[in-house]
């Protein structure tokens, strides 16, 4: 009985391994979905971690060293869950076009 | 000779700052901005740590996770068929049981969570789910209910709620509510029907200390733990993206969500508010709802109505607030 057999370069393998992320996904950068920005007031945060918790996409975590928020700005999409859930209001919603380095502005966003 | 399977037993958090910063679901996916069932995963990761297998039968969390050959998973995850999240977490874990029992595997039993969404669990994915509830393997299966397929464009599914506009259900002359159906409960469905199942909870994306407990609850548990969770989606219920939290709120100060925990066969409630809001308030705030009269309204306020206090029901004795007609 003869085998079918498949030509070399129509081989796939099955199923594909990818290496997990560490920190990052660098793959799929999304900071450039973003059209506003939340802007933080470092004076009038109580790090109650809220916007922390409530990201979905884990862009505030908190800087045990100097006791501060610290925002991910590659991968920030704009929802502004975290505008909205801020009890202290100390975090803003700004439109790009305001940073000179505003994803809107560039050419090539990252 | 019974060989002792080492399993881990994950700490209960107190408060926001007991919740580790680390992430597992790592920022760098193609989830909608403010998309709830993004948030589960992120709360489920953080509450598995790092020692965990998951898995995630098609539907967003696995097609808007894993774009253009990357994912953003830092734990072994697979993909699975829809229709088997069950089945493939019963094999991997029946083949870790095999390992240990060899003494080919000497750590501690990871814990195994199927991620599916409500289609995946309840419907095409349910034959799957409720073989591994019944024949008791030691997994977790997490139910996201964003209230419909998302993923192939917001198609009904059994947890879409009466009224609800979807692509399958859109209003129209002869149909002007859409959705004509109440929703399948999920929780007793499993609580009803799998004697190996000493664990079933629901929680909500707003209240993550209480999700993440109740994940680790569930993973503690020797056996099958089915959670359930509300995750509100913003493309298919058509609200503004920054108001997921606050949805997921009102769904409990209205009676559309119920948070509460069975534990082998006693229930408590959590977050039960003083008085419940009319169930409009709710609905109003959702485009999906936005077709509906009057008499609509008035029907889904019935039903919540007759949920909340039916007789030898497990759902929490309502405080009956005034409610507007
Ligand atoms: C057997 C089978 N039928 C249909 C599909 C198409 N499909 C892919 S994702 C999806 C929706 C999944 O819905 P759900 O499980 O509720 O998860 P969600 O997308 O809402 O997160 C469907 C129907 C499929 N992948 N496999
Ligand atoms: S939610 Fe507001 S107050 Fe709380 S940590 Fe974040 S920025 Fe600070
Ligand atoms: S705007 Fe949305 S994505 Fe950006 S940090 Fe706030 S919650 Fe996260
Ligand atoms: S459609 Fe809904 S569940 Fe799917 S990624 Fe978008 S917000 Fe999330």
């Amino acid at each position: 009985m003869s085998r079918f057999i498949i030509p070399k370069h129509l081989e796939v393998p099955l199923g594909a391994c990818l290496p997990a992320p560490v920190k990052e996904q660098p793959g799929m950068i999304t900071g450039n979905w973003r059209t506003e920005r939340p802007v933080i007031d470092h004076e009038a945060c109580t790090t109650c971690l809220n916007c922390f918790i409530y990201c979905p996409d884990a862009c505030w975590h908190l800087d045990e060293k100097t006791e501060q928020m610290v925002w991910n700005a590659d991968y920030c999409k704009g929802c502004m869950i975290c505008v909205n859930e801020c009890p202290a209001n100390c975090l803003s919603t700004v439109n790009e076009l305001e940073f000179p380095d505003g994803v809107v502005r560039l050419e090539k966003p990252f | 000779m019974a060989i002792e399977v080492k399993t881990q037993n994950l700490e209960m958090v107190k408060s926001l700052r007991q919740v580790p910063q680390e992430e597992h679901y790592v920022p760098g996916h193609r989830t909608c901005q403010g998309c709830g069932p993004a948030l589960v995963y992120k709360l489920v990761s953080k509450a598995t740590g790092g020692n965990a297998i998951f898995l995630g039968p098609t539907g967003c969390m696995y097609v808007a996770n894993t774009s253009y050959l990357c994912a953003p998973f830092a734990y072994p995850w697979m993909h699975t068929q829809i229709t088997n999240g069950g089945a493939v977490a019963s094999g991997i874990e029946a083949a870790y049981q095999v390992l240990i029992r060899k003494g080919k595997y000497k750590g501690e039993l990871p814990s195994i969570v199927v991620m599916a969404g409500d289609g995946g669990s309840i419907d095409i994915g349910l034959q799957a789910m409720s073989s591994m509830m019944y024949r008791g393997h030691d997994a977790l299966f997490v139910m996201y209910d964003n209230e419909s397929y998302a993923n192939t464009g917001i198609q009904v599914s059994p947890a879409t709620p009466y009224g609800a506009n979807t692509t399958f259900t859109p209003p129209g002359k002869n149909v002007p509510e859409g959705r004509v159906l109440f929703p399948k409960d999920a929780p007793q469905l499993v609580i009803g029907g799998h004697p190996a199942v000493h664990y079933v909870a629901t929680a909500s994306v707003a209240y993550p200390v209480d999700l993440i407990n109740k994940v680790r609850k569930g993973l503690n548990y020797k056996g099958p733990s089915f959670v359930h969770l509300h995750a509100p989606c913003p493309k298919g219920w058509l609200f503004p993206a920054q108001k997921t939290i606050e949805v997921a709120k009102l769904a409990i100060q209205t009676g559309m969500w119920v948070n509460y925990t069975w534990e082998n066969g006693e229930y408590t409630y959590d977050h039960t508010p003083k008085e419940y809001k009319p169930v409009k308030e709710y609905m109003k705030g959702q485009y999906r709802f936005n077709h509906l009269s009057d008499a609509h309204y008035a029907k889904m306020q019935a039903f919540i109505d007759a949920r909340l206090k039916a007789p030898g029901k497990p759902i929490a004795i309502p405080v009956l607030g005034p409610r507007e007609q």
